[in-house]
């Protein structure tokens, strides 16, 4: 390398704040990428899994023999083979590996076989022969609450419980089950190290999370396994729990031999867990004004057979009960029950949605008593930075832009239609232009970033220096959002080089980055990136008496003194834990600083409804969202629209129907998710007040696009057809009859 | 039984010993994984492939099905190292999250466009209805296309 005599800017490209394009895009363009669907190893087994055709029953017996006598077959083992700890789970160990006694939710895992090929090892699954003896499912929440079969109670009171307003409005409202649908389904593969240990590289938002529960249930020290970050087909919150892990490991170290599984899509709609069904019960008071004076809210979501993150989801439905507006008088009591329906756990928007698809009925009626606009009525009580939590008391301390949302929204000018796609109900002649009428409705949702109630919430990141540039060591998952483009855009910013590539690295070279989730890892794992690469670069030009870096190496008053060839003849790399700022358990009444960070959104969407066939198209959802700063506002706004799609999937589509506790559509035929046709036209404000402790003050964007989009969609199908619509997804019949 | 048929312009052969997929064929038993499994009906198009000029879901082709026929991945529609100008399109506007969709709708699209350089935003939308895209919400999808759509009129 030549020393320069003009030296560059020290701006890097591609660095914070530009639309850097994904480094794994082109190998995912070309089919080239690998995902755990992908993984192939020579002499590799297959695995399958037998699974209770009963939402509850006795398990009797248990007869692998005719398995075991299919050719091919290498293991069919049961609950009695799991050598560690029965049962794993997010926060409380509560779900059996396989079944012994009992089954609770329909779908559950009894036992697990390897076979040479997929098809064999299916066919040696159904030839399991368990006998059970059935069982009154309990399927009803309200029933289970009565009956004590709760995972948590949360109750909050704040203010004076006495207070009333002038304007009352009370309301019932329910959100059905709604899957994840990731397109990869859950896959991974075991391999056994030959030394009593095992390598897992399977579908996973927190591999720290899922390593910790293996080596339980494995009966092995720490050291003896490593989870390994593997290519993931989109999570939404669905791979935050174990489901395929401890199985393949158990096969794996069972026949010696390296063993794949993947899920069908009918097994992934029983393999993972949802986002909870909820019913909610409220009642708002408001002076003649339009100021709340006090909320009452009773928040019932259902966790089904096991807790998963039931307990947390249930704090957040009930922490943002109220919404981002002020009330000086709340109360809220939350349960979630424990049923024989399937599990449900963290799905994006992780209770905020539900609570926020009530709140924001609750307030469009209420402006719509009062004679007042509903933006208006949301602006006068609009929660701002300083203010505290209506529901917790705590003092905002962060940036919370909500007049600005809001007044930003409003100021969107609706577009004229270029070209429309088609009518409710598609293009052909379902229904006629004339029956269509046109909705305009609002909503807005906030929700925590990173994990709440006194967690210890912490990431690792270390950053190298090397010839090739800059690398970032990381366990934090990647499951398309960015994460991998946006830690390397914090570093080359922070270092003042122009490479940098993300490693993903499995849990015996890093410590825990936390789970790919609650909106955390830009805020986390940026966090620590950022930090190790500053404190990298500081002692970098301290060893070499430099006032700069960049790529030619290291500089001091112009000059190019230590060629970066030499710099990188060292060793250089730093290694930090990043923790928010620390949070504490709820008191008795539910307040504390519960809570590291806040973010909003608002959405106004816009609808097309026939109300005779009660059909609706989508037409358009613009939002403005508090985003603290974009550090690539093309990954942002990819957040955005895939999370309002989420939403509109919820308000109108998406639902997974029980019977019995049995799921009735586990398909794509009959889940219905949105297609490129069902998709609005959106535009997206991004409103930057920085402040937040997120690097270059970045607040976590993944959850907010899928909290209030569904509100406003039905706030719309509300203004078109007058009806009240206080259950999503709303169907056709709803509309119609 | 053994399956010949042209794979990605080249000739390819394998032994289908019961009945399977052409998605399970390719991904299994010749290991051309590019083509994804997602909901084994036909619903969601992540394994798009086009076969004898049609784009159809691999995972509703029988494997045996094939035999003669010219089935094209998304392995096989990249010139050498460079991207198509599909490719390059969904790369530039951020179409690409996960990635699970994103073979099928490269087939699907390049078919698109190979029949129609310049489509309007409802052909777009149109020729990619049977492909699902969890992640992006679609927006930055048709973007790309109308995009290339423009540049190519």
């Amino acid at each position: 390398m030549t020393a320069r005599t003009e030296k560059r800017s020290s701006r890097v490209d591609e660095g914070i704040g530009e639309s850097a394009p994904r480094p794994d895009g082109i190998a995912k363009l070309k089919g080239e990428f690998e995902y755990a669907q992908d993984q192939w190893v020579e002499g590799m087994l297959w695995g399958a899994t037998t699974r209770s055709p009963h939402p509850h029953a006795r398990v009797l017996s248990i007869d692998v023999a005719p398995a075991l006598a299919i050719g091919g077959v290498h293991a069919v083992l049961t609950a009695d083979d799991v050598p560690g700890r029965a049962s794993f789970g997010l926060e409380h160990s509560d779900q059996p590996v396989l079944a012994g006694e009992r089954v609770n939710f329909w779908g559950e895992p009894v036992a697990v076989v390897a076979a040479e090929d997929d098809a064999t090892a299916r066919r040696a699954a159904a030839a399991v022969v368990v006998e059970y003896e059935r069982l009154e499912p309990l399927t009803d929440p309200e029933d289970a609450d009565s009956q004590g079969e709760v995972f948590r109670r949360v109750r909050i009171r704040r203010g004076d419980q006495s207070a009333s307003g002038s304007v009352v409005i009370e309301g019932f409202y329910e959100v059905g089950m709604q899957d994840q649908a990731p397109l990869g389904t859950e896959a991974g593969l075991a391999v056994p190290d030959g030394h009593g240990g095992v390598d897992l590289y399977a579908t996973s938002q927190f591999v720290h999370a899922d390593h910790e529960q293996v080596v339980a249930s494995l009966g092995l020290r720490p050291d003896q396994v490593r989870a390994h970050p593997a290519g993931i087909g989109g999570a939404f919150g669905a791979r935050e729990d174990v489901n395929l892990h401890i199985h393949l490991c158990l096969l794996a170290l069972h026949t010696g031999q390296p063993v794949k599984m993947v899920y069908h899509r009918s097994e992934s709609f029983t393999g993972h867990v949802h986002r909870h069904p909820a019913r909610m019960w409220y009642r708002h008071e408001a002076d003649e004004e339009g100021n709340l004076v006090r909320v009452r809210a009773k928040i019932s979501i259902d966790g089904g057979a096991y807790a998963s993150t039931t307990a947390a989801v249930l704090a957040n439905a009930c922490y943002f009960a109220v919404g981002p507006y002020n009330c000086e008088s709340v109360s809220v009591d939350g349960v979630g029950t424990r049923t024989n329906n399937p599990p449900c756990g963290a799905m994006r928007g992780f209770g905020a949605v539900q609570a926020c698809f009530a709140h924001e009925a609750q307030m469009d009626r209420l402006a719509d008593v009062l004679g007042m606009d509903p933006l208006e009525l949301r602006r006068k009580n609009a929660l701002e930075s300083g203010d505290p939590m209506p529901t917790t008391g705590q003092v905002i301390e962060t940036p919370l832009p909500t007049v600005e949302v809001i007044d930003s929204l409003a100021a969107m000018p609706i577009p004229e239609e270029s070209e429309r796609a088609g009518l409710p109900g598609g293009s052909g002649l379902t229904t006629e232009e004339h029956h269509v009428v046109r909705g305009i409705g609002y909503a807005m949702g906030i929700k925590n970033l990173g994990f709440s109630e006194g967690f210890d919430d912490f990431a690792q990141a270390r950053v190298l220096l090397t010839p090739g540039g800059a690398i970032v060591e990381t366990a934090a998952i990647e499951v398309g959002q960015g994460l991998v483009t946006v830690l390397a855009q914090i570093a080359r910013s922070a270092m003042g080089v122009s490479r940098a590539e993300v490693r993903h690295v499995d849990t015996s070279r890093i410590d825990s980055a936390g789970s790919t989730s609650a909106s955390r890892q830009t805020q986390m794992s940026g966090g620590a990136t950022l930090q190790a690469s500053s404190r990298l670069r500081a002692r970098i030009l301290e060893h070499f008496a430099g006032d700069d870096l960049n790529d030619d190496g290291v500089w001091r008053d112009g000059e190019l003194v230590v060629p970066m060839s030499r710099v990188t003849d060292e060793k250089w790399e730093e290694t930090v834990t990043f923790r928010h700022p620390p949070t504490s358990p709820p008191d008795d009444d539910g307040q504390g600083v519960v809570h590291a960070d806040f973010a909003l959104a608002a959405h106004r969407a816009v609808v097309d409804v026939d109300p005779e066939l009660g059909l609706v198209t989508v037409v358009r959802v613009d939002t403005a969202q508090d985003v603290g700063k974009a550090l690539n506002p093309q990954s942002v706004i990819g957040q955005i629209e895939g999370g309002i799609m989420q939403g509109v999937g919820l308000a109108v589509m998406e639902e997974l129907i029980l019977e019995d506790g049995v799921i009735r559509n586990p398909n794509f035929t009959d889940y219905l998710l949105p297609t490129i046709l069902d998709a609005p036209d959106v535009e997206a404000l991004l409103i930057e007040q920085e402040g937040s402790w997120g690097p270059f003050g970045a607040k976590g964007v993944g959850e907010p696009p899928t909290i209030s989009s569904t509100a406003a969609v039905v706030a719309a199908i509300r203004d078109a057809t007058g009806r009240a619509l206080t259950r999503v997804p709303v169907r056709p019949q709803d509309i119609a009859l | 039984m053994m399956v010949s048929f042209t794979l990605n312009g080249s000739p390819a052969t394998g032994r289908v010993e019961r009945p399977v997929s052409l998605l399970d064929f390719l991904r299994d038993e010749l290991e051309v994984t590019g083509s994804k499994s997602a909901c084994e009906q036909g619903e969601c198009g992540s394994c798009s492939v086009i076969l004898d000029g049609v784009v159809v879901c691999s995972c509703l082709v029988m494997a045996a099905d094939v035999e003669g026929s010219s089935v094209t991945t998304v392995e096989g529609l990249e010139s050498e190292e460079t991207l198509n100008a599909v490719q390059r399109a969904m790369h530039e506007t951020g179409a690409v999250q996960c990635g699970f969709c994103t073979p099928g709708i490269v087939v699907a699209a390049t078919d698109l466009f190979s029949h129609n350089p310049s489509p309007t935003t409802v052909e777009i939308k149109e020729a990619l209805a049977g492909n699902i895209c969890r992640c992006t919400g679609y927006g930055a999808i048709i973007r790309a296309f109308e995009t290339l759509a423009e540049e190519s009129a």
